[in-house]
């Protein structure tokens, strides 16, 4: 086990100028020859399936193969929003499984995740942004998931930087809330889970791609190839969010898939001047302020598929357009930075989760533009997958065939929720 | 902002186009549930180059294919 | 005061007044606000993010990371983190130091240092880790004591514009490379714009007049050549001007900033260009040595740019820290402008001895193979040992009151990287250099790593005409950055504005963050709001130096956009208030407006909702209206329905492949309400299909469906069909709808309608005829289940059309009607609104409009998904009528479970009013196999948590009066 780490261990720390900490986690120059379950992808759902499989399911031998360097994709790209007030039961119950297990990650992990449960505040604009907010606060409580209904003085009051002028072009009409959303440290969480998972005897290989998935005869998978070798292993979970489609071509699967580029930008730090997490998807904006001072900004996907972790400047413009209408206060603020991801999305913007036509090939993908979010429940769902080699039962409706029996999960089409 | 050859107009900016996905996708008339959830949902979703479909839509309203390469996004000519 | 009597590029005629901290202070135009603050003897201007230690003016360009200042300009126009080095100077400026408190004299934050040990990079992942002390205690404090300035607090009061432009050749950086490269250009004929970030276009020439360029005065020759391009016709010279992005196929975007006091702030240039060429310069690097980041420590550059382009001796004695030949030289300078040199430090214990002559023959001090170390007024000399460690025994103190830190260049290969041409590493340059382009774009000058002027302007010719570009010359050398940072110790600051010190990096290496982006994430090193300008090499350097790499195998972080921190307000430009999306109104918005009418936005229209009288909220006087359609005639304007024109002799057999109907046997002279699917089985859209002739019809859409209806028709007619001979034309703006409704619209239309025989126009039938004189296309359809017309007629009409049913009608009370009277009334009736009882997984026979399928047809589209397992199940939530039983209206949106207690949904209230005709209040909803639980009972859960009994009933709460389907 590592040093745990607490004030006192910090304190420590500072006797002998920091010189004695360990590496936060093993980083083994290649991967073993065989292992129990191999998982391909090192962000954040990789990490914490590999956390999970070896803490909670009792499976050691496990590896998880980074082609690049760990919570280097989507994890460290995305705008951090935490929040599990979806329509769909099967959707909101995945969700707040993944929204229990950020409340006390910190402490699980011995890693300071940074969870700040601030409240996500969801802008209506229109009769018919407030009918699609009230089914979802609605939905919400009856799964016993916390949401509620604000009226245009009460969002002010609970995110002053709102405008409720009414020369603009879409006022606010009300707002959904949900006061256990929040947003997290992106990095924090696959470092924290990287860590935890090496101490229980997972393998992290980093910049190790892999570049085939073996088969026997009957087509149940042996093990992949990889840039550093060959691994065999009767179980495969695929988690590479972006780029799935990729590896699974390498298993002669077609996954009803299709990768954007995904853009964000924060601004230069200014002190705390918002408190929560605002969207508007009437206006395409979601904003929150880090610990570091910077407003972190959700833009959208480019209309072309695409793996190049750039997309286009009307991407953030548009973006700019909607945060400044929303927060004239903002207009004198600067981006300092923008960067792309790439997001594998579904046709029903709802993840798959489970297994393939593939004996022992195992999928967690199609997050799209909301993954992080659940990226603990992920986790654990797809390590009770993978250990089991059936779906855990909040994974169940997030099967693959659901595309051929017509069961869509249908949270795109049922709230032009986008995230 | 991609330029975008529209075989009818010449060279345009992207925002007067509008993607419309894999180019080829051949709609089935008689199919089993596999052909046809083929035809409705998977996708290719290539990491190299791809054949979409883009129309003109703020222009002459024409659809057509071009070919992509999705790492690079540059045009190319068909393979 | 620290301004000399002469020289520099400043205006002494023109005498500024500004503030800072409160403090009246004086500078001239040409000044930018860190010049004067300078030349004002102020050298403490900002605070540290973490230990709050004080800051002075590192740099004198955009990549300065201390010199944050907050600029107000009154109300709405206070900015914070504005770089003073990039400020112009303008009368009556106010400046404020930030992140401070009370002062930035006495700082209390600063006891932060004390507690530095107990700080190191990333010390919050290793503690506060119970939930609630994190999110409760310790979260809202470091919140406080991060962020730099304050962000502004009134809306922004200034313009911002946008300007698209194309050229053949976009130069960017006006330096003497790019300078030659545009002289060049413009010669060969070709459109050309040269934009720079500076003020005054020159570059590195502002800042070196000794130079001479083909044997004129370096300034001289800038000055012909501005005049000469600011002349030429085809040439654009955009200063204050900084090319942020780079993106496909030569797409640039620029950020002018326009001078104080014109009508726009900021304006956004979005370039394409034939060819690029980024004569973008390079930017000095950074010593690592204790206290490197004090105040009075600075880039040796800096100190030449103060001393040349603004007149200002940026110190009294001086000392150079060198790595590299190129801070030499502006040691001579300050010598011949009146400082005194304390000594010069070299890393190298052999500078090349041209140097060192001339260093004697100054008189100046050389101690060679040494490093320093900061004391509290001046620097302790220490020879380096060969593992870069200070040997501590034999110390030299140097008091100065300035530090020169020369450590060599790194090329500004930004945007050349953010075009996605590969960076190479150079040993030579000891730097990454532009390497294998991927677009129409050359490199020229020091950001190729050229440093000698004349092979500077050599480029610039080359890359200006399009010919290949000559071998890059390189003059000065120095010390390789990752044996200049061995043995960096103490406070060796490697990010100044994040507070990261070279021993921070260290811990993260050894803690196993080993890629170059897991230990910038770790420390935040580079990711202040100088983009990593000053900490990116020598972070790689140090990293490399701990891991006993080389650089390269290391590798180097991702260029991000933007080069440098664009304000919001640029890249939003125009777009605020009414321009942020059009506004879409149809032509009686007038006449609503006019009458009082409350507005709704759907989609980018604004419709009429009510239409209330004095004294009325919305619920009296949509019962009004509703009571008036019932009782008499409504009139409503319907001319946001999207409308599609369809012709050709293939129309029929088109429209039976997109809609579910059969329409084969639909006549000319009558229409149906028909029911369009996705792909998936799905309802996309309803309309009326009108058949005004065997080959022409009228199809109308919803609202919000009108665009990407006609999209999909085209789709499947251009790539599925292409053999059927249908043209498709948009019509939505074409047709002013205005729909009359109820039992005495026939009566009320009756005395306008000529050409036609009325009362033999049967329900759901379409002709064309005059109304009030003007022509039209007459339905007889109604949305409410009254009888009822919809009167198309050319847009620019339908304003006097309306007048004229209005006058016919006012003898039978005709009253107009909004949007949420024409809600109600189709509810009374059981009729869907796509979108509110459908949400994109509802099929038709979910609402109960299975019977609207042809069922003879082989295909339409969405006919193979209802065949699916899951689309022909049992247990489908269907659509049904709910009465509540209390008689309070449910909230839409509700839930329905089978008992108060039960979590299971069963499904959701779509819609929910007052029904004036019944009196009472209704619903609609989706209910799992809803039409077999008709008279039961179930229970509707609220927002509130609520449950209330509502019973289930038919959809259809009242019967038409006329026949038919929806309507």
């Amino acid at each position: 086990m590592p040093q745990r780490f607490s004030f006192l261990s910090l304190a420590r720390g500072a006797l002998d100028g920091h010189r004695s900490w360990p590496e936060q986690w093993r980083s083994p120059d290649r991967p073993d020859a065989d292992y129990d379950v191999v998982i391909v992808g090192g962000g954040g759902h990789g990490l914490a399936t590999a956390y999970y499989l070896a803490a909670e399911f009792g499976v050691r031998r496990v590896a998880v193969v980074e082609k690049g360097w760990i919570g280097g994709g989507n994890t460290g790209r995305n705008t951090t929003i935490v929040r599990s007030n979806y329509l769909y039961p099967e959707s909101a119950a995945l969700y707040d499984h993944a929204l229990k297990r950020w409340e006390h990650l910190s402490t699980a992990l011995n890693y300071n995740v940074m969870f700040s449960p601030r409240g996500v505040l969801m802008l209506a604009h229109s009769v018919h942004d407030e009918q699609v907010f009230r089914r979802h606060i609605c939905a919400n409580r009856l799964a016993g998931i916390d949401n509620e209904w604000l009226t245009p003085a009460q969002a002010k009051a609970f995110c002053p930087p709102l405008t409720l002028a009414p020369d603009v072009r879409y006022p606010v009409t009300g707002a959904a809330l949900q006061r256990r959303g929040g947003t997290a440290r992106h990095d924090a969480v696959a470092w924290g889970f990287a860590r935890a998972a090496s101490a229980r005897g997972v393998d992290i290989v980093q910049n190790c791609e892999v570049t085939g998935i073996d088969r026997d005869a009957g087509g149940a998978v042996t093990g992949v190839q990889t840039s550093k070798g060959p691994v065999r292993a009767p179980r495969i979970g695929v988690v590479a969010a972006g780029h799935t489609s990729v590896v699974m071509a390498m298993a002669g699967l077609r996954m009803p898939l299709e990768s954007y580029p995904l853009q964000a930008l924060v601004s230069e730090p200014v002190k705390p001047v918002f408190p929560c997490v605002a969207m508007s998807n009437a206006v395409h904006a979601y904003v929150s302020q880090s610990d570091k001072g910077e407003l972190v900004i959700g833009a959208g996907t480019d209309q072309y598929i695409s793996y190049s972790q750039a997309g286009s400047l009307q991407i953030l413009t548009q973006t700019l357009e909607a945060i400044c209408e929303l927060f004239p206060t903002f207009r004198r603020l600067r981006m300092l930075r923008a960067w792309g991801g790439i997001v594998d999305v579904t046709p029903d913007r709802s993840p798959i989760i489970g297994g393939t036509p593939v004996p022992g090939l195992f999928v967690n993908c199609g997050w799209g533009t909301g993954g992080f979010k659940a990226t603990p429940g992920s986790g654990h769902v797809f390590a009770a997958t993978l250990a089991r080699g059936e779906p855990h039962r909040l994974a169940e409706p997030f099967s693959l065939d659901r595309f051929s029996t017509g069961r869509l999960i249908d949270e795109a089409a049922a709230s032009a929720v986008a995230h | 902002m991609l330029l975008i050859p529209c075989p009818h107009c010449g060279d345009r900016p992207e925002i007067e186009f509008r993607n419309c996905g894999e180019a080829g996708i051949v709609r089935p008339t008689a199919a089993d549930d596999a052909a046809w959830t083929a035809f409705l949902y998977l996708r290719s979703n290539p990491r190299g180059l791809h054949a979409e479909r883009w129309r003109h839509v703020h222009g002459c309203g024409r659809f057509f294919t071009l070919h992509r390469h999705t790492v690079s996004d540059r045009f190319e000519s068909a393979p | 005061m620290s301004r000399l009597p002469t020289g520099g590029r400043i205006d002494r005629s023109r005498p500024l007044q500004f503030s800072f901290d409160g403090r009246q202070l004086e500078g001239f135009a040409g000044d930018t606000l860190a010049s004067a603050l300078l030349a004002n003897g102020v050298t403490v201007v900002g605070r540290g993010t973490k230990y709050h230690r004080p800051r002075g003016i590192l740099t004198a360009g955009p990549e300065e990371p201390n010199a944050l200042v907050e600029i107000d300009r009154g109300g709405g126009r206070r900015e914070p983190n504005t770089r003073a080095t990039m400020q112009p100077l303008f009368d009556g400026l106010v400046a404020r130091s930030q992140n401070r408190f009370p002062s930035l004299r006495f700082d209390a934050a600063a006891l932060a240092g004390l507690a530095a040990p107990l700080l190191p990079a990333g010390f919050y992942y290793k503690t506060f880790l119970s939930p609630r002390g994190w999110h409760h205690l310790w979260e809202p404090v470091l919140r406080r004591l991060a962020g730099l300035g304050r962000a502004p607090d009134a809306p922004d009061p200034d313009r911002y514009a946008n300007r698209y432009a194309h050229c053949d050749v976009l130069v960017v950086g006006a330096g003497p490379a790019g300078l030659a490269a545009a002289l060049a250009a413009a010669e060969t004929g070709e459109r050309v714009i040269l934009c720079d970030e500076q003020a005054e276009p020159g570059g590195w020439l502002l800042s070196d007049p000794q130079e001479s360029i083909d044997g004129q005065p370096a300034w001289t020759w800038l000055d012909d050549a501005v005049a000469t391009l600011r002349a030429h016709p085809r040439v654009r010279v955009l200063t204050s001007t900084t090319a942020f992005h780079y993106g496909l196929q030569n797409f640039l975007a620029l950020a002018e900033i326009l001078p104080e006091g014109s009508r726009l702030r900021e304006r956004l240039w979005q370039i394409r260009a034939k060819r690029v060429v980024l004569a973008t310069g390079a930017i000095e690097r950074k010593l690592l040595f204790h206290g490197n980041d004090r105040p009075g420590a600075m880039f040796a550059s800096a100190a030449r740019t103060w001393l040349n382009r603004y007149a200002v001796l940026p110190g009294r004695r001086a000392v150079l820290a060198a790595s590299h030949d190129s801070g030499w030289q502006s040691v001579f300078q300050l010598q011949d402008a009146g400082a005194e040199i304390a000594a010069i430090v070299d890393w190298r214990a052999a500078p090349p001895p041209p140097l060192l002559e001339e260093a004697a023959r100054r008189g100046i001090e050389v101690l060679a193979g040494h490093g320093v170390t900061a004391l509290p007024d001046g620097m302790l000399a220490m020879p380096r040992a060969a593992d870069g460690t200070l040997i501590r025994n034999r110390t030299r103190t140097l008091f100065c009151d300035l530090v020169l830190m020369a450590g060599g260049w790194t090329p500004t290969v930004h945007l050349f990287s953010q075009s996605r041409g590969r960076l190479r590493w150079d040993d030579a340059a000891d730097a990454f250099l532009p390497g294998e382009p991927a677009q129409n774009v050359v490199c020229i000058g020091a950001c190729r790593g050229t440093d000698d002027l004349a092979a500077c302007i050599a480029e610039g010719q080359a890359a200006g005409a399009g010919t290949s570009l000559p071998p890059r010359v390189q003059r000065a050398g120095g010390l390789a950055v990752r044996a200049a940072v061995t043995g960096a110790d103490g406070r060796s600051f490697v990010d100044p504005q994040n507070d990261v010190t070279a021993d921070d990096i260290r811990l993260a290496v050894r803690e196993g963050f080993r890629s170059i982006e897991h230990v910038k994430r770790y420390t935040t090193t580079g990711m202040a709001t100088d983009q990593g300008k000053i900490a990116n090499m020598v972070g790689l350097a140090v990293v490399a130096d701990t891991l006993e790499r080389a650089i390269p195998e290391v590798g180097i972080t991702t260029f991000r956009g933007p080069y440098t921190p664009v304000s919001f307000g640029t890249l939003a430009g125009r777009h605020r208030g009414v321009l942020f999306e059009p506004i879409r109104t149809p032509p009686l918005h007038d006449w609503a407006a006019a009458q009082g009418a409350v507005f709704e936005p759907v989609g980018l229209w604004q419709r009429a909702r009510y239409f209330p009288r004095p004294g009325e909220d919305m619920q009296a006087a949509v019962a009004r209206e509703c009571r008036a359609v019932r009782g008499a005639a409504g009139i409503f304007d319907a001319s946001t329905l999207g409308k599609i024109e369809v012709v050709g002799p293939d129309a029929t057999t088109f429209l039976e492949r997109i809609y579910v109907n059969a329409l084969a046997n639909l006549a000319p002279g009558r229409c149906r309400y028909a029911l369009l699917l996705r792909e998936d089985g799905c309802i996309a859209d309803d309309g009326i299909i009108g058949r005004l002739a065997a080959d022409r019809f009228h199809v109308t859409t919803t609202t919000g469906g009108a665009a990407s209806v006609l999209h999909m028709m085209e789709d499947y007619l251009q790539t599925e069909w292409p053999d059927l001979r249908v043209w498709l034309t948009s019509t939505t703006e074409h047709w002013g709808v205005i729909a009359v409704q109820g039992p005495r619209s026939g009566e009320v239309i009756a005395p306008l309608v000529e050409g036609i025989d009325l009362a033999a126009l049967p329900p759901m039938g379409v002709a064309c005829c005059t109304v009030a004189g003007i022509g039209a296309r007459l339905f007889s359809v109604g949305f409410t289940g009254e009888r009822g017309f919809e009167i198309n007629v050319p847009a620019g009409h339908a304003p006097a059309v309306w007048q004229a049913v209005l006058q016919a009608g006012a003898p039978h009370g005709i009253t107009p009607y909004g949007t949420e009277a024409m809600h109600v009334l189709r509810a009374e009736r059981g009729y869907i609104i796509v979108g509110q009882e459908t949400d994109g997984t509802v099929t038709p026979d979910d609402v109960g409009l299975g019977r609207l399928i042809g069922k003879k047809k082989a295909d339409f589209i969405g006919k193979r998904s209802l065949d699916r397992p899951d689309m022909r199940t049992t247990g489908r939530r269907q659509l049904v009528g709910l009465l509540p039983i209390d008689a309070t209206v449910p909230e839409e949106g509700a839930q329905l479970v089978i008992a108060p207690g039960s979590a299971t949904p069963l499904g959701h209230i779509t819609s929910a009013y007052a029904s004036p005709t019944l009196g009472r209040p209704i619903a609609l909803g989706l209910l799992q196999s809803g039409r077999v639980r008709i008279g039961t009972s179930v229970f509707a859960l609220g927002s509130t948590g609520t449950a209330a009994p509502v019973k289930v009933v038919s959809p259809m709460f009242t019967q038409p009066a006329g026949e038919g389907e929806n309507g």
